[in-house]
């Protein structure tokens, strides 16, 4: 198992340098010079230039920057914000509990929703269900999904008045970010009426962001459950006398679940990249807003520094897929 | 009398009997029938994209400075003078939806056209030469997959700026790994069959052993990837267009018409709803033709 | 005192998009308490579906129908799935061919049979855990207490089929059933296998059904003999009386077929064509395209399974006696098929 995990972990370290590489280029791609796009719009003058152009390193030799940058990065320097002047790792670290907490959420939607959907279909395969749950799994996998969040906001926050439109929690409650996840501390703040509150506000992101990996959950789960059905432990079950509930509850649906288990893994980077749309519907102040804001208000550092972040939280969720893969199928642990 | 018993039949051998390679596709394929109303909406929509001109009532950049958001015409306030209404700056939203199609269909075409030919080409080499090259590649299409994709297309487009072209080649570029990955798998598992060595020792060269021998028997993943391309190069650049990096107004492109959609939540639902519906119709047609397509040419998938 | 298991007209029909095929068609069968009996025929010639019907696990597209379907007295038609499943696992057992495949590779083989103890006995973990550990040492696994937390990919298939064994006798059933119990099996554990089995059967006086298509299986373990041939039953007899003198040609020709009785014959005998199946099913007796001895009656009426002249169950026009067929027409000619009918 140790081995199992120095391997992955050192497989992980090329693609760490390529990330770091694209991110160095990105700045050095972008037409223009450098340090005018550091410095922001106002402009600089030449003393100030020249000393930036000293300070940055960008009279030293590319290969020379790279390790400074490197060096920059794994010391936890990823330069500062042009708009807020603070540094980005500091910005990331404020704005990223919001963005686990909707990607959470948004996951324990599709999971609690596309697994017992998906069982039903693989099961009752070619009914109305199964027909159904397909249908509508390809819908949802087709969806632009904000386009999905507006007319989510259209329908239950415009016409029935159901649930806010926009953030995370009404301006009627204030008080301090304790662990910067708004149900936690809502609880902890001990207002009436705030936990409920951070509730309504999660519940229509966390659909519309959860809607992709519902869809993707519930195909798998419906082919690998389809799968495992034929397999001859599943009839050795039966034949056990086992009540159907734990021949398909147990035996198959342990054995279906471990490509699920890896598609759910690899729903984190769709969750993402799905953050940074449903942030922007929602107003949610999150790591994808943050993202999308620092492209049109061309702050590079923030970019930069957010892009390598969001990158190694992906590699790092990987990871711990691959090692919970392990821990679910006998076959892999013990190979190793 | 035995060699009577032995003599083999050759009877003529009835026409309908083996369905050729084509017919026997077609009617794989037409057995789903959601596959061939996905086909059905892609032509209609591709019809709708070549006519444009012909069906679109408007310009679809003409301003009707006396109809600022117009309801459809069957809501109250609505008139059969623009039948799904207008938009904030009184532009036919029909018109802007038909013209529509031809950007994103554009988008698409264009998209796993390049993306596609970059694809089978990346891969082939990885697959043809293996050791460094092939390492090179392949890491570096990981790298892409490190990053989710549309991040990396923002990523891109923040480089190059934004407008439609770059959308397009920002697209292009975050799903080229996938096609990569498939050519260099299938080519590896082509390469060492029989067919392939009786080629090279028949003294064929290396790009006609690529291109000629080889190829061919990689294109059935390659045909379904690329169709379910289309719906995920339509998706991405209307992501692309909504968030203001794609297609710049007053470009009628779908994702782009629904940037400013949000300030008309509270007041004309007809602004957001259309083009979404639009996006989500195309979208849906394709991967219901691309999973039909995949049953239709992998007869191991099917059960 | 009524039979333990008695099978009337049982019939198997599976719904495919060519239409509906018979894979059992018409068993007939009882089994008393303790005996051996053996169900022999070629792979599709249903004998595992019978049996997979007896306990009730035939699937959709599969339609199970009979006259009598009875264990014990009991009607297994009549009752419901909650009242079959606290038969099947405890008083039913059934050993399947891929030992690897039939085990749940994702629990240990100790979770596998305690699990069929909890199901059918209840009882505390710590007595599951005994019992368990006394069946795999009755079942031959050495070191059975070190092997309960061992999962399926760890043992070999020889060791599996054990596990699988002790699994099926953990309640202590009145019937086993093996389906072909050591085919997957390396030749020198396959005997192991059958003599485990049939000591199991003695020491406990379980009757035990054993589905092969090995004659030579049969007549080292069964009592009696159920030749199958493509979802009917062609031939019942002891199993000393069938060697000695099959009624059948089909059983005569899967005699003819053992390399023990081609002594002194140059090439094994075999036999042309393979069991028809959806498509091919032959009008009259299934088994005239491939019969030495068929007559024009065999393409036109199909036999029935009645007792011929000596009180053997046959389902044959001609059954054989010392390998010649009787009841023939006079004029037709012995031994020789009518090829102009039979094209």
């Amino acid at each position: 198992m140790i081995r199992f995990l120095v391997t992955k972990i050192a497989l992980l370290i090329p693609t760490f340098v390529g990330v770091t590489l694209l991110t160095f280029a990105m700045i050095r791609l972008i037409p223009g010079d450098p340090i005018l796009l550091l410095a922001g719009e106002r402009g600089i003058d030449p003393d100030r230039y020249a000393e930036l152009r000293t300070q940055y390193g960008f009279d030293k030799p590319l290969l020379i920057q790279y390790g400074n940058y490197i060096v920059d990065v794994l010391q936890g320097d990823l330069g500062r914000s042009i708009v807020t002047k603070k540094p980005v790792l500091t910005e990331f670290l404020t704005l990223f509990p919001a963005t686990i907490e909707l990607s959470l959420c948004a996951m324990i939607f599709a999971v609690l929703v596309g697994l017992p959907v998906g069982i039903i279909a693989g099961v009752r395969r070619g009914t109305i269900w199964d027909h159904s749950v397909m249908g509508v799994s390809l819908t949802g996998y087709s969806m632009p999904i904000f386009w999905w969040g507006l007319l989510l906001i259209i329908l239950f926050s415009v016409n029935l008045g159901w649930t806010p439109v926009s953030g995370r929690i009404s301006l009627l409650y204030y008080f301090d970010s304790v662990t910067g996840f708004m149900l936690i501390d809502s609880l902890l703040s001990g207002q009436e009426g705030a936990f409920r509150s951070a509730v309504s506000h999660l519940i229509l992101p966390s659909i519309v962001l959860g809607t992709i990996p519902l869809a993707v959950i519930a195909r798998m789960t419906r082919s690998s459950m389809l799968e495992v059905l034929n397999e001859d432990y599943v009839r050795t079950a039966r034949a056990k006398g086992l009540p159907p509930v734990r021949v398909i509850g147990l035996h198959a649906l342990r054995n279906a679940l471990i490509p699920v288990v890896t598609v759910i893994g690899l729903q984190v980077g769709v969750l993402l990249a799905g953050a940074i749309l449903t942030e922007t519907i929602f107003s949610w102040p999150g790591i994808g807003k943050w993202l999308i804001e620092s492209v049109h208000r061309r702050d590079y550092p923030a970019l930069q520094g957010g892009i390598l972040l969001v990158a190694i939280v992906v590699m790092l969720v990987n990871l711990s897929v691959d090692l919970l893969y392990g821990l679910i199928n006998p076959r892999i642990r013990h190979r190793r | 009398m035995a060699t009577e018993v032995n003599t083999p039949e050759f009877r003529a051998v009835p026409a309908s009997a083996p369905a050729g390679p084509w017919r026997e596709f077609w009617s794989s394929f037409a057995e789903n029938k959601g596959a061939v109303a996905g086909l059905a909406t892609i032509v209609i929509v591709a019809l709708v994209a070549i006519f444009a001109d012909l069906i679109a009532p408007y310009s679809p950049i003409a301003q009707f400075r006396d109809s600022f958001l117009v309801p459809p015409f069957w809501a109250e306030g609505g008139s059969t003078r623009f039948l799904l209404g207008t938009d904030d700056v009184g532009r036919d939203l029909l018109s802007r939806l038909i013209y529509g199609a031809r950007y994103s269909l554009l988008i698409g075409c264009i998209v796993v056209t390049l993306s596609l030919a970059a694809g089978i080409l990346l891969g082939l080499v990885a697959g043809f030469f293996r050791g460094i090259t092939e390492d090179l590649i392949m890491r570096a299409m990981d790298i892409m997959l490190a990053l989710p994709a549309l991040l990396l297309a923002i990523v891109i487009v923040a480089i190059l700026g934004p407008s439609l072209t770059n959308a397009i080649m920002a697209v292009a570029i975050v799903v080229l790994p996938h096609y990569v990955r498939l050519t260099r798998a299938a080519v590896i598992s082509e390469i060492t069959k029989e067919y392939v060595t009786a080629s090279r020792v028949s003294g064929a060269g290396l790009l006609r052993l690529m291109f000629s021998t080889v190829l061919p028997n990689c294109m059935a993943p390659l045909i379904v990837q690329a169709t379910l391309g289309f719906s995920t190069a339509i998706l991405d650049a209307a992501a692309l267009g909504f968030l203001g990096l794609g297609a710049q107004p007053p470009t009628p492109e779908w994702g782009s018409m629904l940037a400013k959609a949000r300030e008309f939540i509270q007041s004309a639902w007809w602004v957001v709803t259309f083009p979404g519906l639009a996006i989500l119709i195309t979208v849906l047609a394709f991967n219901l033709a691309g999973d039909g397509l995949r049953d239709a040419l992998d007869p191991k998938l099917k059960r | 005192m009524a039979a333990l298991v008695e099978i009337r007209n049982l019939s198997v029909e599976f719904q495919t998009a060519r239409g509906s095929f018979r894979a059992v068609d018409g068993i007939d069968l009882t089994i008393e308490a303790g005996e051996v009996v053996g169900i022999v025929g070629e792979s599709g010639s249903g004998k595992s579906v019978s049996m997979l019907a007896l306990m009730g696990l035939i699937v959709w597209p599969g339609k199970v129908q009979a006259d009598r379907l009875t264990f014990d007295g009991h009607d297994l038609l009549a009752m419901t799935p909650a009242q079959r499943r606290r038969i099947i696992g405890k008083d039913i057992a059934m050993v399947f061919q891929e030992p690897i495949t039939s085990l749940n590779p994702c629990f240990t083989v100790g979770f596998q049979i305690m699990e069929t103890l909890a199901v059918h006995e209840g009882g505390s973990r710590a007595d599951r855990r005994r019992r368990t550990v006394e069946l795999l040492g009755q079942v031959g696994i050495p070191a059975p207490e070190s092997r309960l937390s061992s999962f399926p990919h760890q043992l070999s298939g020889g060791m599996n089929q054990r596990v699988m064994i002790a699994m099926a006798i953990a309640c202590n059933p009145r019937l086993l059933i093996a389906d072909e119990p050591t085919t997957a099996l390396d030749v020198t554990i396959q005997a192991q296998i059958l003599d485990l089995l049939v000591n199991l059967q003695q020491d406990r006086g379980m009757a035990l059904t054993l589905i092969t298509h090995d004659m030579g299986v049969v007549a080292e373990t069964a009592e009696r003999v159920i030749v199958m041939y493509a979802g009917q039953q062609v031939e019942e007899q002891p199993v000393d009386a069938l060697f000695a003198n099959p009624a059948h040609p089909y059983t005569a020709a899967l005699l003819d077929a053992l390399p023990e009785r081609s002594a002194g014959r140059r090439r094994l005998a075999t036999i042309p064509g393979v069991v028809p199946g959806i498509e091919d099913r032959p009008r009259g007796c299934l088994f005239h395209p491939r019969c030495r001895f068929a007559e024009q009656r065999c393409v036109d009426e199909q036999p029935l399974l009645v007792p011929d002249a000596r009180g053997r169950f046959v389902r044959c026009h001609y059954a054989l006696v010392d390998g010649e067929p009787t009841n023939k027409e006079p004029g037709s000619i012995r031994g020789e098929p009518q090829r102009e009918t039979t094209p």
